[in-house]
């Protein structure tokens, strides 16, 4: 069993040209890489018409409706987190409850808001409400402010998790650019937070820090982006580790941290 | 076979990475299934004499020879010639010059006149575009990395330079690719280790577009787990022959040319 926490999907109102290609592409690489299972997210428009990381309402909609779509098209295979942007309070939670209610298992926050900021306490409190994780969009280490987003780093994403104990959130992409060893320092003592792997970066010694910040039992297997990646750092840790840990990392702590049942032999 | 023509020996100053030794690296070698590696002293990248690193790096290959040397070459340093010189007596399969780490215009008058001397030498010269994603590199890591248009320039400046470019993404590759004529482009090999896979399938695009034939199998270990390379071959649909071009023959048309 291999659960991939951070997964994404495009649909026809997206800039790309190329999206059932891509949906095919992860699809097919899945298969090859033996995933069970991809839990994906949808941005909006991915920029059409509405910035990525600042989607509007209407584009939030569409997106969460396509993933409402794609999960029972492939109900072996997706699963789904619904996205909100905090900064539209009472479309968040109306969409928080529908999707849900619907069938996703999960919230996605990207970077419309800080992660620190008081905006995504009614996010939060809705997660502890359906008892689903929160995977947010991670900067690691914001040294400053990046074009396109409001990007969060681990210490305001660790205020959060502070502020919301009985929540557990995911830190994006630690392979997905920027100082890891920042957001590893910052995790280390806050147990709500999960660290997914996922993202196009591999450096040497990643992975040995990852498990000596926050060990086996606080990591999650992901992608992102870069199928290749992931799966190399799976195939790494498979020589670090023996193979129960391993399957910790590979599903056990995600069917841990999402709603029971929301996995096939969960 | 297979070859890594994109590897390091030694630390990094920016931050601590395991596995730097010659033993780690043949032993990430065993692990992953690479028979040979072209190997530089990382270290001495960083120093105001690169070339002071390469007799450390000839005795260590000596002594492992399932790694091959890859001697760091400064062109703006009286003697730089005797450099070449002495690479080429030893047989290497290329030698190396990152100008931006050494502070020179990376397509000025120093590395035009080293392209010319690669190329009358028929040595093939190696260049990286980085080291590191931009994103996480230390503050005072402020190199910039490779522009595209050095690479142009510097391959149309000799008719007889082999290029290796390595740590290049599909954007990159595309620009000098299509930038430069088919003889000047013929004359360029690219590493995969930043090419992305699925699901953006950057390198399967780049080996329909491009053609097989301009890439060869790099890791950038052990700054990057070799696992990833060998996994965008695997995600792969190749034939056995396209995979062997991959691998390791176009690594002996570099070497032969």
């Amino acid at each position: 069993m291999l659960i991939d926490v951070h997964a994404h999907f495009f649909h026809d109102r997206t800039p790309r040209a190329d999206w059932r290609e891509r949906n095919t592409s992860r699809l097919r690489a899945g298969e090859r890489i033996g995933i069970t299972i991809h839990v994906a997210s949808i941005l909006g428009s991915w920029g059409r018409t509405s910035p990525t990381y600042f989607p509007s309402p209407d584009d939030i909609t569409h997106g969460n409706d396509t993933l409402l779509a794609l999960q029972p098209q492939h109900p072996d295979r997706i699963r789904g987190y619904v996205c909100v942007n905090p900064n539209f309070t009472h479309h968040a939670e109306a969409e928080i409850r529908r999707c849900l209610a619907a069938g996703l298992i999960g919230i996605k926050l990207a970077a419309s808001r800080r992660a620190d900021d008081r905006l995504l306490d009614p996010v939060c409190r809705l997660a502890r409400e359906y008892r689903v994780p929160v995977l947010h969009h991670v900067w690691q280490h914001r040294r400053r402010d990046w074009p396109g987003q409001e990007a969060s780093d681990a210490v305001e994403l660790c205020a959060l998790a502070r502020r919301h104990p009985d929540v557990r959130f995911i830190l994006a992409h630690i392979g997905g650019g920027g100082d890891w060893q920042h957001s590893l320092a910052a995790v280390r003592g806050v147990p709500n937070v999960f660290v997914d792997l996922s993202g196009s970066g591999v450096d040497g010694g990643m992975l040995e820090a990852c498990l000596a910040t926050v060990g086996v039992e606080r990591l999650l297997w992901g992608a992102d982006l870069t199928l290749d990646t992931g799966w190399a750092k799976l195939r790494y840790l498979a020589h670090l580790l023996g193979a129960e840990q391993l399957a910790a990392i590979q599903w056990k702590n995600a069917a841990r941290i999402f709603p029971s049942g929301a996995f096939p032999s969960d | 076979m297979r070859i890594d023509v994109n590897a390091f020996l030694g630390a990094y100053p920016y931050r601590k990475v395991p596995g730097t030794s010659p033993e780690a690296v043949l032993a990430a070698m065993d692990r992953v299934g690479i028979d040979e590696a072209w190997v530089t002293h990382l270290p001495s990248l960083f120093w105001r004499a690169p070339a002071e690193g390469n007799d450390w790096l000839y005795a260590t290959t000596a002594a492992y020879p399932r790694l091959r040397p890859v001697p760091a070459v400064h062109p703006g340093l009286a003697g730089w010639e005797e450099v070449l010189s002495v690479a080429a007596t030893h047989g290497v399969p290329a030698v190396r010059c990152d100008p931006t780490f050494l502070g020179i215009h990376p397509a000025g008058e120093e590395m035009r006149v080293l392209v010319a001397a690669c190329g009358t030498a028929g040595l093939p010269l190696m260049l990286a575009v980085r080291l590191e994603d931009g994103r996480q590199r230390h503050p005072n890591d402020v190199a910039p990395e490779l522009p595209p248009a050095a690479v142009r320039a510097l391959i149309r400046s000799d008719t007889d330079v082999r290029l290796v470019v390595t740590h290049a993404d599909r954007g990159f590759i595309e620009e000098v690719h299509f930038g430069s004529t088919p003889d000047e482009s013929a004359r360029i090999w690219w590493d995969i280790c930043w090419i992305w896979g699925p699901p953006e399938d950057h390198l399967e695009t780049l080996v329909r577009t491009i053609g097989v034939q301009r890439f060869v199998f790099g890791t950038g270990m052990p700054l990057r787990i070799p696992e990833s390379s060998v996994a965008k071959l695997d995600l792969l649909e190749l034939t056995p022959e396209q995979r062997a071009a991959i691998e390791s023959e176009n690594v002996r048309a570099i070497t032969t040319a």
